[in-house]
């Protein structure tokens, strides 16, 4: 199974701050991945650097077994990797067809957008992802939303570009516990349909069910890497999780 | 509710800012009419205007695309007497004024970019900073020219050119059928096109526009070499119209078109603008400088009037809401 990226002892310097220190890490395809860490572990660090926002200090990204250079958010997006981050990466005041479409639109030669279609597709994928109420529709602005459809709006995105492996920040923080169900839901048929997640959570219960492998991070280095198999229960990976950060 | 109903609704709502600044504009036209009924209908009045209004629209359209990214910039007024300094000394070097026009415009939309890339690059404040190259630039013309002005009247008299741009169009003056051209050419280019798009997303929230992938200090360099661009062109029209290049030209537009800008409807925080509203901006400007003295004031009283409705205009915009986050 090749692996779709992967991240070869990557280091990230914020001042005199070591925020991953030759971190590693791979997804294969069809795989589901749980990082998992203390706060300040460095976790999304490691996802921005991963997706291209921050660029590594040293180390070496791989995607399909191929090294890259220069690696940018854009170039992360055109090789099939979708990120629903931490902070939804939504433009409040634009509507929710521009912020499906964000950074990919549609367009016709000369850049012109092509709107129908666009909104078109937006109001199929909140219909699709099942998040947002009937009275919301494409050209509703962003800012109108409540936390949880907001998240929608962030999943539709990742959905809609029809991406290989789809990373997903904290994805239930501040959701209700009908709406973490739906994101249960979607990583599930993520993985139905072979493609990959990498999950993000402090919530062991949560990252220990939907996951085939676990990555714990503490102080900015890769410190486990785990099978389900290796691990009998979310107890004993909470245990494993505790004893590293004492040991560290 | 009808649907026909909703639709309308839905312009307005989504336009409110635009039809605010329309409101404005009627209302003003209003008060000169009644006060001065006569000067109003003379058409001498509006030619002056439509002098005024293109100028002020090729400044203030892109910078609701620079407040929208949320940047500001005051070095266009400076630009504005560059390009027409470049121009003005090609035209008396005894090049085509055609191409003297582009040159022109272009080194405007190069000082533009560079403004763009100091303040990108150099991670300024933008209002500071352009405010320095405001001065650096108007101190450089000062220098060149040594505070002389250039008349050009036997070069552009009876050029094509001149009498494409600036000419006469069946009796309407052809810079406004230009000024009209930009407009509906930036209001495509501002909300169809994926320039204009960007714009909104890296105002709104740069970082969530950089996590998606788009280039924001490249987006921000764009709009800012589209503002030198517009004041490129501005400065090059005023001094065909005018046959002259003056070293202090376009220092009076900076204060006004700025408030064009804002009392067109376009928040300061950025994300969000209107060129519509701009449009009703300019003329809401534009006639305040002829209507106060057409409806017998003194012109003293102009900036006091200015600023009133500038106040009164914010007032009414903040109707619209404060910032959604």
């Amino acid at each position: 199974m090749s692996n779709i990226i992967e991240l070869k002892n990557v280091t990230k310097k914020f001042g005199g701050i070591t925020a991953l220190n030759k971190a590693s890490l791979h997804v294969g395809a069809g795989e589901i991945v749980g990082l998992i860490g203390d706060n300040g572990a460095g976790k999304s660090t490691l996802i921005k650097t991963l997706v291209g926002v921050y660029s590594p200090d040293e180390g070496e990204i791989l995607i399909r077994d191929q090294k890259v250079s220069s690696w940018t958010a854009l170039k992360a997006r055109e090789a099939g990797i979708e990120t629903v981050f931490q902070d939804r990466a939504l433009c409040p005041q634009q509507s929710i067809v521009w912020n499906i479409f964000m950074g990919k639109e549609l367009t016709y030669p000369f850049g012109f957008v092509r709107e129908k279609e666009q909104i078109n597709e937006a109001n199929r994928l909140i219909r699709e992802i099942g998040f947002t109420s009937k009275l919301i529709n494409a050209d509703s602005p962003v800012g109108n939303l409540s936390g949880g459809e907001r998240q929608g709006v962030a999943i539709a995105r990742a959905i809609y570009n029809k991406a290989e492996l789809i990373i997903l920040d904290e994805p239930t923080n501040a959701l209700s516990l009908n709406e973490t169900q739906k994101v249960f839901d979607f990583v599930k048929n993520v993985k139905k349909s072979k493609r990959s997640v990498l999950f993000i959570g402090h919530n062991i219960y949560h990252v220990y069910d939907i996951s085939d492998r676990f990555v714990i991070l503490d102080r900015g280095e890769v410190v486990h890497q785990l099978t389900k198999n290796d691990v009998a229960s979310p107890e004993e990976l909470m245990k494993i999780m505790r004893d590293t950060i004492v040991q560290h | 509710m009808n649907k026909e109903s909703s639709v309308i609704n839905k312009i307005f709502h989504k336009n409110g800012r635009a039809f605010g600044s329309m409101g404005y504009f009627i209302i003003l036209m209003l008060i000169f009419l009644i006060g001065a009924p006569e000067a109003w209908l003379r058409p001498n009045l509006h030619q002056s205007v439509f002098v005024m209004m293109p100028t002020l629209i090729f400044l203030v359209i892109p910078l609701v695309f620079l407040v929208a990214s949320g940047e500001i910039d005051l070095s266009f007024a400076s630009t504005y007497a560059l390009a027409a300094y470049i121009f003005a000394i090609l035209v008396k070097s005894g090049i085509d004024p055609a191409l003297a026009i582009l040159a022109g415009v272009i080194s405007g939309a190069v000082v533009g970019a560079l403004v763009g890339a100091l303040i990108v690059y150099g991670r300024l404040s933008s209002l500071v900073a352009s405010l320095g190259v405001l001065f650096l630039l108007r101190g450089l013309i000062l220098v060149l020219t040594q505070s002389r002005s250039i008349t050009m009247m036997d070069e552009l008299e009876n050029h094509w050119v001149y009498h494409l741009l600036v000419g006469n169009f069946y009796g309407f003056p052809m810079q406004m059928l230009w000024a009209l051209a930009f407009v509906i050419f930036s209001y495509y280019l501002f909300n169809k096109h994926v320039f204009g798009i960007h714009i909104h997303h890296v105002g709104d929230n740069y970082v969530s526009a950089e996590q998606m992938g788009i280039n924001v200090k490249a987006v921000k360099i764009k709009t800012f070499m589209f503002v030198g661009l517009g004041a490129g062109i501005a400065g090059i029209f005023t001094t065909l119209i005018t046959y002259s290049f003056f070293p202090t030209q376009g220092f009076g537009y900076l204060l006004l078109a700025l408030a064009a800008v804002f009392v067109g409807g376009t928040p300061y925080w950025g994300g969000l603008g209107t060129i519509a509203g701009a449009v009703f901006g300019v003329g809401v400007i534009a006639y305040m400088e002829v209507g106060v003295i057409a409806v017998g004031m003194s012109g003293v009283w102009r900036q006091f009037f200015n600023g009133l409705i500038i106040l009164l205009a914010l007032l009414g915009h903040r109707l619209h809401g404060d910032r959604v986050r």
